[in-house]
């Protein structure tokens, strides 16, 4: 079974500590999200699991292996994407990918039928045999991607692998991303983009400030959006809403756990229930004649908690 | 999958799950082979091979123009071998500047360039030593500078068989032995200042300004004005390379300037010379591979 784990992962830049004591054991096939702000030690952690950088203390281990002390062997099963790796500009693909093929010891004979293959699922089958110095930024993240998955290995450690796409060549790398869980492979993917994480991802880690602040089911993070484990909301107004209305009228609604004035026009209610509690607090909120001009579940349950997590630890 | 690519023990390196991995002796192949590609498709080496071609041109030009005895004279008392003078002439004074030039081409950005570039995400994320991307890039920059140094060797060869016919002096092939040892330590230099440094265009500056200037500079202030042997500059010792295509071989020997001061002129002797050529490589090459193993990809 597939494994990445963080041993009291700690990584200091002079006083500046970049990772604080991670702690991190990601087993199976799945994909784990790894979300955090800028700065906040998610390149790091995945510099230290590919030996980019090394811990200044714990260990970092895959399927078992100590990257640091045997680098060799504990990447021999993972395809890594790290930041947005260049290619020799004078290279083709083709070149770059059978460098990479006869690093990981793909045969001969299996070398071009493979590059080809990934090549094709990228969808770079054209620019195969053109200088990579002539490509854009998604371009050439398209083939870092067809390096990942050249030699089908069982870990994959994605640094934000749709940076630089287009809208389309996002959504081709989810569906690359989707397969590979269908091929029970491990993947550790850190990303800004909380949409794709929840399309794409089983579990979630946060971090902030080089701490861990969550790891958990997708599901279990996102119930967190509510302290109490209840709905959010989102009402939209036509005219503004003052303090008073939404702690005195809203948030005494039945079922309503807290009210908070997001914009002038906007209130995000929590509240517990089902779906006749929210229909009832719909009626309820009509009748308060505030101007309600749209009322709809909050857009992401993700982010709430994200945001939550996130802001708590400034 | 578990598949057999060797089946030598402890030749090759398989995990549970994983497939069986080159040997780190065959990824050093790997990655000399890619660098090797590098270099002829990005136009670096045509670049410095036009280079050796225009100065052996000149050169070809200046002794069909002048004659080979007016630019290679070889006068009764102080020569024996026309054909030594004539190589002495050619290789002994241009072959140095060739050398520092490929270092400069193809050492110079070699590690610098995998950061500042960031080629080296590109690499390092593999499962292979970074003492294999060392090793191999370094002999990468070997090749294809071995690869100009026997075109230019050739060339002068073929002016010396035009003028001289077969009788190619025994010290010619002395002086490419040295040559190539110089070589060697130029580029073990050459990737110990690329390792030192993340910006390519400051390893670049900073060997180009040392082997084209300051160390021809120290050794005149040292040897000249201060009058000490300069032992420890890689330049000197590189001066066995002509001195060995000299009539009689030059020595360490005091002398009577102008104005009846004495001085004394210094020469590597061929030992002396190889030694400070093998200390500059293993010293540069050691201190370099040991700063890319722990230099970060930050």
């Amino acid at each position: 079974m597939p494994s990445i784990v963080a041993e009291n992962l700690t990584k200091r830049y002079g006083s500046f500590t970049a990772l604080s004591n991670l702690n991190l054991k990601i087993e199976g096939s799945k994909c784990v999200g790894f979300l955090g702000p800028n700065g906040a030690g998610k390149t790091t952690t995945l510099k230290i699991f590919t030996d980019m950088i090394r811990a200044s203390e714990g260990r970092a281990l895959i399927n078992g292996v100590d990257v640091h002390l045997n680098k060799k062997k504990a990447m021999s099963s993972v395809g890594a994407l790290i930041e947005s790796p260049e290619i020799y500009p004078a290279l083709t693909p083709r070149d770059a990918l059978s460098m990479v093929a006869e690093i990981r010891g793909l045969p001969r004979a299996e070398k071009r039928k493979k590059i080809e293959e990934v090549v094709s699922e990228v969808k770079m089958e054209e620019w195969l045999d053109k200088k990579v110095g002539k490509f854009s930024k998604g371009m050439k993240q398209r083939i870092n991607i067809a390096a990942a998955l050249l030699s089908d290995p069982d870990v994959f450690l994605l640094d934000e692998p749709t940076t630089g796409l287009d809208p389309r060549g996002m959504a081709e790398v989810r569906d690359i991303v989707k397969s590979l869980k269908t091929r029970n492979r491990l993947i550790f993917m850190s990303s800004h983009l909380l949409n794709e994480v929840q399309d794409i991802c089983d579990e979630v880690a946060m971090i902030d400030h080089g701490k861990l602040l969550v790891y958990d089911s997708l599901s279990n993070v996102t119930s967190r959006a509510s302290s109490d484990g209840g709905n959010i909301v989102e009402v939209e107004l036509l005219r503004d809403i003052d303090e008073r209305t939404v702690n005195d009228d809203i948030a005494s609604l039945a079922n309503v756990s807290s009210a908070e004035r997001s914009d002038p026009r906007k209130v995000r209610i929590h509240f517990s229930g089902n779906i006749q509690n929210q229909e009832r607090l719909l009626l309820e909120l009509a009748n308060l004649k505030i101007g309600m001009i749209s009322f709809h579940p909050s857009a992401s349950a993700l982010e709430d908690t994200y945001l939550r997590l996130i802001k708590d630890t400034l | 999958m578990i598949r057999t690519m060797s089946k030598l023990p402890g030749k090759s390196l398989s995990t549970p799950g994983s497939r069986l991995l080159p040997t780190s002796v065959s990824q050093v192949g790997t990655i000399t082979k890619y660098e090797l590609l590098n270099y002829f498709r990005s136009r670096r080496f045509f670049i410095l091979l036009a280079i050796g071609l225009i100065i052996s041109g000149l050169l070809t030009a200046l002794v069909a123009y002048y004659g080979v005895s007016n630019v290679a004279p070889c006068l009764p008392n102080t020569c024996s071998s026309p054909p030594l003078a004539f190589y002495s002439f050619w290789w002994g004074s241009s072959i140095t500047f060739v050398i520092v030039l490929s270092g400069i081409f193809f050492g110079g950005d070699a590690i610098s360039g995998e950061f500042q570039n960031k080629t080296g995400y590109f690499l390092v994320a593999n499962p292979l030593r970074r003492s294999s991307i060392y090793i191999g890039k370094w002999l990468g920059a070997l090749t294809a500078s071995l690869i100009v140094l026997a075109i230019y060797a050739a060339i002068t060869v073929g002016n010396g068989l035009y003028y001289f016919g077969a009788n190619v002096p025994y010290q010619f092939a002395e002086s490419l032995s040295f040559s190539i040892l110089y070589l060697i330590a130029v580029l073990g230099f050459t990737f110990f200042f690329s390792s030192l440094f993340k910006s390519s265009s400051m390893s670049i500056l900073v060997t180009a300004i040392l082997f084209l200037f300051a160390f021809s500079l120290i050794q005149l202030i040292v040897s000249g004005l201060v009058q000490v042997e300069p032992w420890f500059i890689i330049t000197y010792g590189s001066g066995i390379i002509g001195n060995v295509l000299m009539d009689t071989y030059p020595t360490t020997q005091p002398i009577r300037g102008p104005g009846g001061r004495d001085s004394t002129t210094f020469a590597a002797t061929i030992p002396e010379g190889i030694a400070i050529l093998l200390i500059y490589f293993f010293a540069t090459a050691v201190l370099g591979l040991v700063l890319f193993e722990r230099k970060e990809f930050t």
